[in-house]
């Protein structure tokens, strides 16, 4: 990429006076960050890009929220489809910091149980699931206490 | 804050002990009147005669009243209530409620939302905690302790809640030997013996069931299922491998015990009821005596 279109660029992530950019989404799972952090809820601005070029992930997306300061429970839900997410805070234009996406210890909602026979997928529960490995993710529910992993990680 | 008994793993080593103790306590003195005035709801969205009966009469033993139904037919759920709203209703009017439910996670969801303790009698394919603990009584009583065991289980591993709750909870104690014989299709799962290979137990594998079994102290034999096997042929070829006679029982150890969760097919002749190791009958019995046990410990009754 020619250095100008990549200050371009970098000045398009900077641009909003205040919020949160998160970057390295792999494209194909933007829309569930969206719907996961409830993006299509607010009120708030928000620009994405999607499909742009990344080394790391293929096709990545970012999405830009203005005036939104995630709680650390609250991002690292995307955790599940977005394990690289990096976010950059956004004060009077400047990035003021920088997180990254941790896999929390529990995951409550968001994936389905695959165990057919779980009492989650027969009645109206919220799913809830200790985190066991991280990378390959393997989870297991806290009910019917099957693994749940790879291929099986559905999320709702 | 209320205890509950969902999972095996629910309760530490110091638990199981007292457990123990207050089942041979139980089996010198089956009557106490420890729930006197108390009611007990015996919830059974799911058929099963014998655990139901031994849960039955160890209530009854202990002086407690029981409410309940014996099959979902009889249930409010077969209006289409949830078992939501059959537990906090029931947790209104009981003061421990003992369930069984086709459904796995069933108990752990009841335990979140009724008031008073949960007992967990079987949660489909998961959990039966109860059973775990009559098992280990019954391991405890004729070997004088459950260190050192060497244990040996036999047929379905693979699906088989028992043996799977079974090796988790003899896990806890000192240096025990697992010995499992299973067809290739019904091994032990690699979760389980991870977590051996994690705490430093040894464990062998065998698809023959030969003379290994000499080195026993528990032969505990579990039924191979026809409905877990997806090609009717594969059960064919081994359903008849696994089945212990009374022959096979000659080089054993003096102090061996045969164990079975029972109901038994064929995996075990009858032959082999004759012989003095034999314990499964023997087994069911302190089922009663580890329920009282179980009830008085989780209500704090002793």
């Amino acid at each position: 990429m020619k250095e100008d279109i990549k200050k371009k660029l970098k000045l398009k992530v900077s641009a909003i006076k205040e919020g949160t950019v998160i970057d390295h989404i792999p494209a194909k799972n933007l829309f569930k960050v969206i719907t996961i952090l409830g993006l299509d809820k607010i009120e708030n601005q928000i620009t994405f890009g999607t499909n742009l070029e990344s080394h790391k992930l293929g096709g990545k997306a970012i999405i830009k929220v203005t005036d939104k300061f995630f709680k650390d429970n609250e991002i690292n839900k995307i955790a599940l489809i977005a394990p690289h997410a990096k976010l950059n805070i956004i004060r009077d234009y400047e990035v003021v910091e920088k997180r990254i996406v941790e896999t929390p210890e529990t995951i409550n909602g968001i994936v389905k149980c695959f165990n057919p026979k779980c009492i989650t997928n027969n009645e109206i529960i919220t799913t809830s699931f200790k985190v066991i490995v991280n990378e390959p993710l393997s989870l297991k529910c806290k009910y019917c206490e099957k693994i749940t992993n790879g291929e099986q990680i559905q999320i709702y | 804050m209320k205890k509950d008994l969902i999972s095996i793993t629910d309760f530490s080593k110091e638990e199981y002990l007292r457990i123990m103790d207050l089942a041979a306590d139980f089996e010198k003195n089956p009557n106490q009147d420890l729930l006197k005035g108390k009611v007990v709801a015996s919830l059974f969205f799911e058929p099963s005669t014998r655990t139901r009966l031994s849960f039955e009469t160890a209530i009854s033993r202990l002086g407690g009243r029981i409410v309940g139904f014996a099959d979902p037919g009889s249930s409010s759920a077969t209006k289409g209530e949830t078992l939501h709203d059959t537990i906090k209703m029931v947790s209104n009017y009981a003061d421990l409620i003992v369930m069984r439910h086709p459904l796995e996670g069933a108990a752990r969801y009841a335990a979140e939302v009724s008031s008073v303790p949960i007992i967990n009698a079987g949660d489909g394919a998961n959990q039966h905690p109860s059973q775990t603990l009559l098992d280990m009584y019954s391991i405890l009583k004729t070997q004088g302790t459950l260190d050192n065991i060497n244990l040996f289980m036999v047929g379905d591993l693979k699906y088989g809640r028992t043996v799977h709750s079974l090796l988790q909870a003899m896990s806890e104690f000192e240096k025990p030997i697992f010995n499992f014989i299973s067809p290739e299709i019904l091994k032990m799962p690699e979760t389980y013996k991870l977590s051996l290979k994690e705490k430093g137990i040894k464990y062998f594998e065998h698809e023959e069931f030969t003379d290994i079994i000499s080195e026993a102290d528990i032969i505990y034999m579990t039924r191979v299922q026809k409905e877990r096997f997806s090609d009717p042929i594969e059960y064919e070829k081994v359903k008849n491998i696994y089945i212990l006679r009374n022959a096979m029982l000659k080089n054993t150890k003096s102090n061996m015990k045969i164990l079975h969760p029972l109901p038994r097919v064929n995996e075990i002749h009858p032959d082999v009821d004759g012989n003095e190791k034999a314990y499964y009958f023997d087994q069911a019995r302190n089922g009663v005596f580890t329920r009282e046990a179980i009830i008085t410990h989780i209500m704090n009754l002793k």
